[in-house]
């Protein structure tokens, strides 16, 4: 059986785990192209014009791997990824959204085992367990062992990152943001690159952003070079808990750089129409001004044009090389 | 201290009677105007919802006339709302504005922390006193709920335009007034027989429409310019989904709506099988409830951009491929102005009344016109 998983979405956080597990379980598994012109402008078309960027060219992935002849599609509800919190609603509702058009766009068939660690955090294994004999006849000692590798493949994916690789450099087949060249070392500046991972890795979505970051100056911080339970811990750093776990790894990762003083910038990247950033975007502001440390809001949606891109951070990129001048 | 929170419907008549028997001074916000509206998006982020941005501009203006204590309630997502409290305080004081703030998390998060709440603003309040105390106040609220839900259904024939909302007016009054247990429930039969009195035309052929959507935009009238009122006037016979007494107390079956939570979330599940959050399912559940009573239509209301209910309007389609039944989707936001609202609710009845007229079957069966 050929499964797809849409390169879109919660891919960029745990496709090695996905992979490795549909693998294990014996299936092949194929991902869709990088986001593109197609693929985006056919998920705005289905999709319902309120979703935010990243949701519509979920819709246009799953497409691509229909053209593609795959036998299912793999589109998981991913609930809850730690006790007490959430993911974003549309994740919890993905499922659904994407059943309601499956009929149209005939779709092959959803595989969407339910993933929920709002209650207990070691639940998800049975999830997955279950899912694993319900789909693939899977015992019990042999499901275990795909997850265990599973688990091994996505905590190499995250010491990658941790050691400063990017997403990108990681996952199969993707050179998009690739610089053309780079300023030298000393004259480059700090910045921290803000935002979920689909959106920030996705160089179609974001207009080649980290491409050009680079080119202009910029020394990247990345949220994922910081071990997920650090970023967790400084997330708590505010007055009442955050119940979205990507929320939390943002404001995370906001309040340990300006604490620590570990970039000169920040670039914070936001889809049009976001929920949850359409909040914290406050308290992120907010913490930025407090430490005195530059930070410019992009908002980016299916709309968004490399040029207006690009003389925005050009723009701010000149500020911050004027500034460390003037100091 | 002088208390406010923000503005949603009747809520402030139930506050009012709250603070009242909990000592405090309850300073009710200026009613939500355009001016309250323009200064609420001044200073919220531009993709907030809809009421967080109303919200702000009540805070603003409660502040304004004098009030020193902000509440709002809590919750834990998946959606906004929860967070909400956290963000308008932060932007309030940003704005410089000194104030206490309290976030008032459910009561099913833990019963110490919520009376804690409340005796901090009556201090040597008791937990049985503030049972008491939240029990009354619930039944008077329960019964202004009544009275609303029975001027959706019978605005449709009332005789002269503009009866029933000025009864319901009256009826509030009289609520507002009663106090003891037996006051409040002398008040609900005698405001209800204040409503039931206007002067009605049983005979007229009406549409029925359910109105389904999120929370907000379907208690706050200035949020949707008041398109009940203006439906019931064109003569459309309404059923809400959400009511705040439904909401405030989540365990005791919608009694208000007359369609248990559970029996909705079983209409949803074939189409969307998870909470989402706010009202999303609720809305596919009460859409599927709605098209299964025999409705002519349903009309969606949400807030530009509302998580829930992009989900639920991403769903509608194949929920209409197995229950034919119109939907009309309106979303609001700061921009969005009342003529053009009125354009498309005035041609999606007219798309109903064609239905009707081609499907005679269609039309109500007897009995199902309420008890108008
Ligand atoms: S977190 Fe924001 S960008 Fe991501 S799916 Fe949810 S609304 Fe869209
Ligand atoms: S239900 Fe919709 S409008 Fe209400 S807080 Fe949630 S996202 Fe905002």
């Amino acid at each position: 059986m050929r499964i797809g998983i849409p390169r879109s979405l919660l891919y960029y956080k745990y496709l090695p785990f996905w992979k490795t597990f549909l693998t294990g379980m014996g299936a092949e598994v194929e991902t869709s192209p990088l986001t593109n012109k197609k693929i985006l402008s056919r998920g705005v078309e289905v999709a319902e014009n309120e979703l935010c960027v990243p949701v519509k060219a979920f819709y246009g992935h799953c497409m691509a791997l229909r053209d593609n002849g795959v036998d299912a599609l793999f589109v998981p509800r991913v609930v809850s990824v730690e006790e007490r919190a959430y993911t974003c609603p549309k994740f919890l509702g993905l499922p659904d959204m994407i059943g309601a058009v499956a009929g149209s766009l005939e779709l092959p068939p959803l595989l969407t085992p339910r993933l929920n660690q709002r209650e207990k955090p070691r639940e998800f294994k049975l999830q997955l367990m279950d899912f694993a004999r319900e789909q693939f006849g899977l015992r019990r000692l042999e499901a275990l062992a795909a997850l265990e590798s599973a688990r091994l493949a996505q905590r190499r994916y995250q010491e990658g990152l941790a050691g400063g690789r990017k997403p990108l450099d990681l996952l199969p087949a993707s050179r998009f943001n690739t610089p053309r060249w780079r300023p030298p070392a000393e004259k480059r500046k700090r910045i921290g690159l803000l935002g979920h991972p689909y959106n920030i890795y996705d160089g179609y979505l974001t207009q080649n952003l980290i491409a050009r970051l680079e080119e202009m100056g910029a020394e990247l911080v990345l949220p994922e070079m910081t071990d997920h339970n650090v970023l967790m811990k400084a997330a708590t750093d505010v007055p009442k808990q955050l119940y979205w776990t990507y929320e939390k790894e943002i404001m995370g990762a906001i309040n340990l750089w300006t604490e620590k003083q570990m970039v000169d910038g920040v670039v914070y990247v936001l889809a049009f129409a976001c929920g949850p950033d359409s909040l914290i975007q406050v308290l992120i502001e907010h913490r930025a001004k407090l430490h005195n440390i530059p930070l410019m809001s992009l908002t980016i949606d299916e709309h968004s044009g490399e040029a207006g891109l690009i003389t925005r951070i050009e723009a701010f990129i000149d500020m911050l090389m004027r500034k460390k001048t003037a100091a | 201290m002088r208390i406010s929170a923000p503005q949603m419907g009747n809520l402030h008549i139930m506050l009012d009677d709250l603070f009242g028997r909990l000592g405090v001074e309850y300073v009710q916000p200026p009613p939500s105007s355009t001016k309250t509206l323009q200064l609420g998006a001044k200073h919220s982020p531009e993709f907030a919802c809809l009421p967080l941005k109303i919200n702000i501009g009540n805070f603003i203006e409660a502040l304004e006339v004098g009030a020193d204590t902000l509440v709002m309630a809590g919750g834990h997502g998946p959606c906004r709302f929860g967070y909400y409290g956290i963000v308008e305080e932060r932007i309030l004081r940003d704005l410089g504005y000194d104030f206490r703030f309290i976030m008032l998390e459910p009561f099913s998060d833990g019963v110490w922390a919520f009376y804690k709440v409340f005796e901090s603003l009556s201090p040597g309040l008791s937990i049985r006193k503030l049972w008491k105390i939240l029990k009354i106040s619930f039944s008077k609220a329960r019964a202004i709920d009544r009275l609303h839900k029975r001027a959706l259904q019978l605005r449709a024939y009332e005789a002269n335009r503009g009866d029933t909302t000025r009864a319901l007016h009256g009826a509030e009054e009289i609520m507002a007034a009663a106090h003891t247990a037996e006051e409040i429930e002398a008040a609900a039969s005698e405001s209800m027989a204040v409503i039931e009195a206007v002067e009605r035309d049983s005979g007229r052929d009406v549409l029925r429409i359910g109105i389904v959507g999120e929370f907000y935009l379907l208690l706050e009238p200035f949020s949707n310019f008041g398109l009940e009122e203006t439906l019931g006037q064109m003569g459309v016979y309404l059923e809400r989904s959400v009511w705040v007494t439904d909401w405030i107390a989540p365990n005791s079956n919608n009694v208000i709506y007359g369609y248990p939570k559970k029996t909705i979330e079983k209409k949803a599940e074939p189409f969307l099988d998870q909470n989402v959050g706010g009202e999303g399912r609720e809305t596919i559940g009460s859409l599927v409830n709605f098209a299964e009573m025999g409705f002519d239509g349903v009309i969606q209301l949400l807030p530009f951009g509302c998580m829930p209910e992009n989900i639920a309007t991403s769903i509608i389609p194949r929920v209409q491929q197995e229950h034919d039944i119109p939907v009309l989707t309106l979303a609001f936001d700061e921009q969005t102005g009342r003529a053009g609202m009125v354009t498309r609710v005035e041609a999606f009845l007219d798309l109903l009344e064609a239905r009707r007229r081609n499907r005679p079957g269609a039309a109500l069966k007897p009995g199902t016109a309420a008890s108008a």
